[in-house]
C-alpha cells in the first residue's frame, strides 16, 4: 500500500493541485479533494501512465475515496 | 428612449512591454529591442489566481485575460449592481491554440485516450469571457467576438451598445491572445506577413511586416450616471464605435482604404461629432506594407493634411492580433489620463508613396485631450473603430 500511495499521491499533486498530505487514504474526492469528474479522468490518465494499467469508466463508479481508487490500482497490478 | 453615455472606469493590461498600466506606459516610451517576436515573460498565472488549479485549467490566452480584468475590475473598485445587469463581452482571435497544439501531439505520440478531458472547455475562444463571468458574478450577456484583429475593439463597440440601449450597468470587455506557438508562427511566417527584419516600424517607408506579440487587455465600461452617482473616477468616456467589412479579398485591405475609411466615418457619426473633432488616432498601423498605405489614405480622405495626430503603439508592442485592440484602447485611456501621445517606435522615414499623416514619433507629444479614434482591421476584411474622449 505505502508505495502505491506515495505514487497515487506524487499523481494527485500534479493533477489536482493539492498538498501530499491532504491525500490521505480517508480523504474524499469531492469534498476533501474538490475534484469533480473531469478532475477524475484527468488523475485515471495519469494513474494509467504511473502504474502502466488500464481502468474502464464503469470501474469508477464506486470510487469516492482515495483508499477507493488506491484499491483499484492495487488489483490492476 | 435616451442612448445612454457609456463611462470608462477600469482598464488592465497584460503586454510583452510591461503588465500593469504603469509597466505598460513606461513601456510604451521606452524603446524597444527588434526582434521577430515579442512575447510575455514576466508572467506568473499563480499571481493572479487563488485556486492554483483553475490556472493550470486554464489556456495562457485565459491567464492573460483574468490578469488583465483583475488588475481593471480592482480600479474600478470592483463590480457593483444588479449581476443580471452586469455582462461581458471579450474577443480573441483563436482562443487556446497552445492547449490544442500541445493536444494534438498528445494525440500523435499515446493516443486518443491521453486527449485531456480539459481540451475542449481550455480551447474554446470563449473560454476567457466565461472565467471572467464566473470569477465574478457576471450573469448578464456573456459573448466572444472573433474576427481576428479587429476583434478587440469590436468587442469593446458591442459591450458599449448593452450599455446605451440600457441592457447593462457594467460590462466587461477586451481581447486576448496567446497564439505564439510553433505552428501559430509557422502559418504567419509562411504566409509573409510577419516583417522578416524583425523590426515594427509601422507607417515607415522600410516597413515589412508585423512583429507578433501576445497578451491581454481588459476594460470595465459602466452607465455613465451610474458610475458618478456610486461615485467612481471615470477615466474615459468611450463616445461611440462601429464595424463595418471590406467585402474585398481574405487578407488585402480594400483598395485605397474605403472599408477603414467607412468605418472610421461611421463610428464619428455614432459618437455625434464630425471630422474636424478628432484630434488623435490611434491607429492600426501594423507595420505591413498594404494595411499602414491602406489606413493612411483611409485617414488623409477622410481629415485632409495635416489632419489629427497619428500613433501607432505595435512599433513597441507588436501586433497581439485578438488582443491588439483591447491593449490598444488601453493605451488610448492612458493617453488621455497622461496628456501625452505615446510615439510609434521604429518610425523614422516617411514613405514618400504615402499621403501626408501626421505621425508622432521620436518622443511623446503633449496635447490637450480630446475625441480620439482607435482602429483595428482584421483578416477577413473585418473593421472596428471606436471613439474615446476625456471624461466630462
Amino acid at each position: 500500500m505505502s508505495d502505491t500511495l506515495d505514487r497515487f499521491k506524487k499523481c494527485a499533486v500534479e493533477v489536482l493541485s493539492v498538498e501530499a498530505d491532504q491525500v490521505t487514504p480517508e480523504a474524499s474526492f469531492a469534498d476533501d479533494l474538490d475534484a469533480d469528474s473531469l478532475d477524475l479522468v484527468e488523475l485515471v490518465m495519469a494513474l494509467e501512465e504511473e502504474f502502466d494499467i488500464s481502468v474502464d469508466e464503469a470501474e469508477l463508479e464506486n470510487v469516492t475515496h482515495v483508499k477507493d481508487a488506491v484499491a483499484l490500482v492495487e488489483s490492476k497490478q | 428612449m435616451t442612448r445612454r453615455r457609456v463611462a470608462i472606469t477600469g482598464v488592465g493590461v497584460v503586454a510583452a512591454c510591461g503588465t500593469g498600466v504603469d509597466a505598460f506606459w513606461d513601456g510604451l516610451n521606452s524603446s524597444v529591442e527588434d526582434g521577430p517576436e515579442r512575447r510575455v515573460t514576466d508572467f506568473d498565472p499563480k499571481d493572479w489566481y487563488e485556486n492554483p488549479k483553475e490556472a493550470r485549467r486554464a489556456d495562457r490566452s485565459t491567464q492573460f485575460a483574468m490578469a488583465a480584468a483583475m488588475q481593471a475590475i480592482d480600479q474600478a473598485g470592483g463590480i457593483h449592481g444588479d449581476p443580471g445587469r452586469n455582462g461581458v463581452i471579450y474577443a480573441t482571435g483563436v482562443g487556446g491554440m497552445a492547449t490544442f497544439e500541445a493536444e494534438v501531439e498528445k494525440y500523435l505520440e499515446k493516443g486518443a485516450r491521453r486527449v485531456s478531458p480539459f481540451l475542449i472547455p481550455m480551447m474554446m475562444p470563449n473560454a476567457a469571457g466565461a472565467a471572467i463571468s464566473m470569477n465574478w458574478g457576471l450573469q448578464g450577456p456573456n459573448e466572444t467576438i472573433t474576427t481576428a484583429c479587429a476583434a478587440g475593439t469590436h468587442a469593446i463597440g458591442n459591450a458599449a451598445r448593452l450599455i446605451e440601449s440600457g441592457r447593462c450597468t457594467t460590462v466587461v470587455t477586451g481581447g486576448c491572445e496567446a497564439a505564439m506557438t510553433p505552428v501559430g508562427v509557422s502559418g504567419f511566417r509562411n504566409m509573409t506577413a510577419l516583417s522578416s527584419s524583425g523590426i515594427s516600424r509601422p507607417f515607415d517607408a522600410e516597413r515589412d511586416g508585423f512583429v507578433m506579440t501576445e497578451g491581454a487587455g481588459v476594460l470595465v465600461l459602466e452607465d455613465y450616471e451610474t458610475a458618478e452617482a456610486r461615485g467612481a473616477t471615470i477615466l474615459a468616456e468611450l463616445m461611440g464605435s462601429a464595424s463595418n467589412a471590406d467585402a474585398h479579398h481574405i487578407t488585402a485591405p480594400s483598395p485605397g482604404g474605403d472599408g477603414a475609411l467607412n468605418c472610421m466615418r461611421i463610428a464619428i457619426e455614432d459618437a455625434g461629432l464630425s471630422p474636424e473633432d478628432i484630434v488623435h488616432v490611434n491607429a492600426h498601423g501594423t507595420s505591413t506594407p498594404l494595411n499602414d498605405m491602406a489606413e493612411a489614405h483611409a485617414m488623409s480622405k477622410l481629415f485632409g493634411d495635416p489632419g489629427p495626430a497619428v500613433t501607432s503603439v505595435k512599433g513597441v508592442t507588436g501586433h497581439g492580433l485578438g488582443a491588439a485592440g483591447a491593449i490598444e484602447a488601453v493605451s488610448l485611456v492612458l493617453t488621455i489620463e497622461k496628456g501625452l501621445i505615446p510615439p510609434t517606435a521604429g518610425y523614422a522615414t516617411p514613405d514618400p508613396e504615402m499621403p501626408s499623416i501626421d505621425v508622432v514619433s521620436g518622443t511623446a507629444r503633449e496635447w490637450t485631450p480630446g475625441p480620439s479614434l482607435s482602429n483595428n482591421f482584421g483578416f477577413g476584411g473585418h473593421n472596428g473603430t471606436i471613439v474615446v474622449g476625456p471624461a466630462s
